[in-house]
């Protein structure tokens, strides 16, 4: 593995988006995508939650390591990111009550979104050292949020058009996934 | 039939149809999207996340009495993660091709939105019996529905089912519907499909009360 720090930010950013190519995180992106205003900081706050887990889980995994205990690897990730979440919730709670209840239940739900676990499964995989560790969840956590802000923006226009009844909801947001999707299939290749 | 046994059916099949997990409330996306590129790899993902899910339900049933409500979450989440560690290592031990194909995604199944739903929906306030219906009916719904996806982006993608060629050398398969791209398509025709039955069901219903 000699990727570049560039190259695994701009995979884990465009080319292998990680809502659009890797189908990771896709439940707050059908569920928060509604208002612009909000998929902002419910990128930024999962991009937080990514990067304090990303860090965690490369200590953990040099412990478990050193301990002989890789079977428990699993269970220690899940149990750092319910924790950050956790925190992420009392300071958002503490100094933004208005943002705090408009992200509602999807904030708690950051814990089971498959994103966060993701980053800290696929950086132990990949064999990824620090530095690499730490780009590649800034990327990952910059490409959720660039595929809800897309998404976001898609669905305020949606809004005012006319669409079949029969077509309206989950479905017609899983089509727009999917011709978004189709448009960053138009970056692969760019990581190298 | 007794009554019992009525309802129990009736419980098994809500799963299965009326509140499909895949279809109807639209949960558990993202393995459903990421490994359906095969009939087989669905139909693995399926069966893993049946053991998961029924084993978890059963232990979060057993367990419902004795569970502080505070760390509820967080005990469940420890719970499904032992299960899902279990399944990863009896994968690589059995089809190590398999391992390969589904990939991170098998870890991945202990953020399956159903499972961490069903222990706190049912399988906290329920006894053991039907906890573990509604655990198998919710599994069996599942994986319907993965192996749905998986088929129909096997057989057009590739041309082929469970690997075996369908259509003549001449057939040029259709390649986006294996890709990332068609997972969302697949899903979004199935749930076009399901929507268009539900208001014709309703349509015709509600002709039926004006002429009664």
């Amino acid at each position: 593995m000699h990727e570049s720090a560039a190259q695994i930010f701009i995979n884990a950013f465009l080319a292998n988006n990680f809502v659009l190519a890797m189908f990771l995180g896709l439940c707050p992106f059908i569920g928060v995508s509604g208002k612009l205003e909000t998929a902002v900081p419910m990128g930024a706050a999962s991009t937080f939650v990514m990067l304090v887990a990303s860090l965690c889980a490369f200590g953990i995994n040099i412990l478990l390591d050193h301990l002989g205990l890789e079977f428990l690897r699993l269970i220690a990730y899940i149990v750092i990111i319910a924790s950050t979440v956790q925190l992420v919730e009392m300071v958002l709670k503490k100094y933004s009550p208005g943002l705090f209840r408009a992200l509602g239940i999807y904030l708690p739900l950051i814990t089971t979104n498959c994103a966060v676990l993701g980053v800290a499964l696929f950086q132990t995989a990949r064999e990824y050292d620090f530095v690499q560790s730490i780009t590649f969840a800034v990327g990952a956590g910059a490409g959720f949020t660039l595929a809800l802000v897309l998404m976001a923006s898609v669905r305020e226009r949606l809004q005012l058009s006319d669409v079949p009844a029969v077509a309206q909801g989950t479905a017609l947001s899983l089509m727009l996934a999917g011709i978004l999707s189709l448009a960053f299939m138009g970056f692969a290749g760019l990581g190298g | 039939m007794t009554l019992t046994s009525v309802t129990r059916w009736d419980e098994f099949m809500e799963g299965i149809w009326r509140q499909n997990p895949l279809f109807v409330m639209v949960l558990g996306l993202c393995p459903a999207l990421a490994v359906t590129v095969s009939a087989v790899n669905a139909l693995s993902m399926g069966l893993a996340t049946t053991f998961v899910l029924t084993c978890s339900c059963v232990l979060v049933s057993l367990l419902r009495k004795l569970i502080p409500k505070e760390v509820r979450i967080a005990t469940y989440i420890v719970i499904i993660a032992t299960f899902v560690t279990v399944v990863d290592y009896l994968i690589q031990a059995v089809s190590l091709a398999l391992y390969d194909a589904l990939g991170a995604f098998i870890q991945l199944i202990v953020v399956n939105c159903i499972i961490l739903g069903r222990a706190e929906a049912h399988a906290s306030k329920n006894p053991l019996l039907p906890t573990l219906i509604n655990a198998l009916g919710m599994s069996a719904g599942f994986t319907i529905g993965l192996f749905a996806l998986g088929s129909v982006r096997e057989i057009l993608g590739a041309g082929t089912f469970f690997g075996i060629p369908l259509f003549g050398p001449d057939f040029q398969p259709w390649v986006v519907m294996v890709l990332p791209p068609g997972g969302f398509f697949v899903l979004g025709a199935w749930l076009l499909i399901f929507a268009a039955i539900a208001r014709r069901k309703q349509r015709k219903l509600a002709e039926a009360t004006q002429n009664a």
